[in-house]
């Protein structure tokens, strides 16, 4: 059960028994952007939708709504932790950093400064089938911030 | 399980063919391996069955020993690779008990069988001269079922896109049955085809056909039985059955991936209008127009999985030995003891058929608010491997209210011990995910 307890950190089932800033929300401040993005996991039909609010320059909150696995939740509820209340700029700079763990198949030692409860997700990175529930709303936050006018990749501002 | 006395003179339990398990698990290499430190405790055949030595070994020295094209060489090694490929579709045929072994379509799965079929009819449906029973155009009707494999629904959407048709469907009872209280309805005068599936891959139901056939026989429809889930399990015989085309995969009965099967009646087969066109289907070819080959050479464009239908009909022989009656019977009572452990897990729902009748041996289940793949997870690390997910099946899963399930099936191979290693697996998670 070792393996099993480094995919399933505390950390993980914490946030995705008792999740932070779940449900879709209107933005606090009406001269905000607001835009969303909806994602599907095709093989095991997970979802997820991620709302951004925006000034351009603040992301003022990330709400977000879905259904699936333990990964997926508790990512979504990591995602909005770490990001909710940032500039832009270093939210895709974390953004970056959680993208990066999730690739490096288990080789990548995460910075608990950037990532905070997402180093739990470390151990994820080990299994690839679940490298995907992990991302899935990282990769709505992505496209949701692009259609609110945030964003840092080209190929998301396209 | 409780047995009631059979009356004497009537057939008693004891006179059902039995197999050893042990020594069919013998003739399994794979069977032999860990999992994450624990015994492989494989319970997703409904996904893709294990192969035997026999099946391993006929793929091997077909490679080994009499490698070329078929259909194509006077040489001497291509005769043999054309009698073994050949040979296979004969064994095929008497498997399902096809009255001609012409019958038998190699495909490289169901899918591909059934897409066969669905462009066969639109490709009828563009030639003024296609033969009318395949013509489909806006007013006419495609029936298929909220129980089927997304192979055997996208197909016919496609179809119905291409042709104007219109795609109408069972519904699936509470029970996890097919509902057929508007049969009458539902199945009429403007139905050209009916495609069904024989046994679902997600609530094991096991769909009675006959009522159908005969409604479709009444309205002269045509009628497709998607039997994936059934050849690997049931004795098939086709006539029996009385349909117009059966599907199955190689894979899920023990042989190779990549070799499927369409089997279709006679008449029907040298109906239709060719799909792919290539190598090995023509009679003749000149550059202003070609001429086509008879069934089955017409469907099998270009060279077909040679080594992949031998090493079936290795698979076919296999099962054969061992007796379809006694799989059958096998995997009735490993599914009326799951059904009962699986019963004693708490929080435990099973969708489809609570009982081990009209059902065959694959029970999807939730396990409270647990998400599948954290049940999959869970179950992996102590070598149980089931299948988590929608199961290509998604109008099931919401037809049950559910965005994904989990599913055990069973085989030839599978023991009362695997199914014991799953519910104490089940306890596992509820005690990650209390």
């Amino acid at each position: 059960m070792v393996q099993l307890d480094q995919l399933y950190q505390e950390i993980i089932l914490d946030h995705y028994k008792h999740p932070h800033g779940r449900g879709l929300r209107d933005a606090d401040d009406p001269g905000d952007q607001v835009a969303e993005a909806h994602h599907v996991n095709p093989t095991c039909g997970d979802e997820v939708t991620v709302r951004v609010a925006t000034d351009g320059a603040v992301l003022h909150d990330i709400s977000y709504d879905g259904m699936g696995c333990s990964i997926s939740q508790a990512s979504a509820s990591v995602l909005h932790e770490l990001l909710r209340g940032r500039g832009a700029g270093e939210a895709f700079e974390v953004h970056e950093a959680f993208v990066e763990l999730m690739s490096g198949r288990g080789q990548v030692t995460p910075d608990e400064d950037v990532l905070g409860d997402g180093v739990a997700f470390a151990g994820v990175a080990r299994y690839p089938a679940r490298v995907k529930c992990a991302l899935l709303p990282w990769m709505a936050f992505k496209d949701a911030a692009a259609r609110a006018g945030v964003g840092v990749s080209p190929e998301v501002k396209a | 399980m409780t047995s009631i006395a059979i009356p004497s003179g009537m057939p008693q339990y004891d006179d059902v063919p039995r197999f050893d398990v042990a020594r069919v698990r013998a003739d399994f290499p794979i069977l032999d391996r860990e999992i994450n430190g624990h015994p492989l405790v494989y319970l997703d055949s409904a996904n893709t069955s294990h192969k035997p030595r026999m099946v391993l070994d006929v793929l091997a020295e077909h490679y080994a020993r009499h490698n070329a094209n078929v259909s194509r060489s006077v040489h001497t090694l291509g005769t043999e690779a054309t009698e073994a490929y050949e040979g296979a579709r004969a064994k095929v045929a008497a498997f399902i008990n096809a009255p001609s072994v012409d019958e038998v379509v190699f495909t490289k799965n169901s899918t591909e069988a059934i897409n066969i079929v669905a462009y066969a009819f639109s490709n009828a449906s563009l030639r003024p001269d296609g033969d009318p029973r395949f013509r489909l155009g806006p007013g006419d009707e495609v029936v298929i079922s909220e129980m089927e494999h997304h192979s055997n629904i996208v197909p016919w959407q496609l179809l119905c896109e291409r042709t104007g048709a219109t795609l109408r469907w069972f519904g699936v009872t509470e029970q996890g049955r097919l509902d057929e209280s508007g049969l009458e309805d539902l199945v009429t005068e403007r139905t050209k085809i009916v495609s069904l599936v024989h046994m679902s891959n997600i609530l094991g139901t096991v769909n009675a056909t006959a009522r159908i056939t005969a409604r479709v026989r009444e309205v002269g429809a045509l009628l497709l039985l998607d039997c994936s889930q059934s050849v690997p399990h049931l004795p098939i015989d086709v006539v029996d059955l009385d349909a117009d085309y059966i599907v199955f995969t190689g894979h899920k009965m023990c042989g190779p991936t990549g070799i499927g099967v369409l089997w279709g009646r006679g008449e029907l087969l040298a109906a239709m209008p060719p799909v792919f066109g290539g190598g090995s289907m023509i009679e003749t070819v000149t550059m202003a127009g070609s001429t086509f080959a008879a069934p089955p050479a017409r469907f099998e464009a270009g060279t077909p999985p040679i080594a992949e239908a031998v090493a079936l009909g290795a698979a076919v022989d296999y099962l054969t030995g061992i007796g379809m009656q006694s799989i059958q019977w096998h995997e009735k009572e490993l599914t009326a003891y799951a059904l009962d452990a699986l019963g004693s897990v708490p929080d435990l729902r099973i969708f489809g058929p609570t009982v081990p009748v009209g059902r065959g041996g694959t029970i999807s289940f939730a396990l409270g608010d647990v998400h599948p793949h954290d049940v999959g997870q869970v179950l992996d690390s102590l070598g149980v491997q089931v299948r988590v997910g929608h199961h290509c099946a998604k109008p099931v899963c919401s037809r049950f209210g559910v965005p994904a399930m989990t599913r055990a099936s069973f085989y030839l191979y599978t023991t009362t011990e695997e199914i014991d290693a799953l519910v104490a697996g089940l306890e596992q998670v509820r005690k990650v995910f209390d």
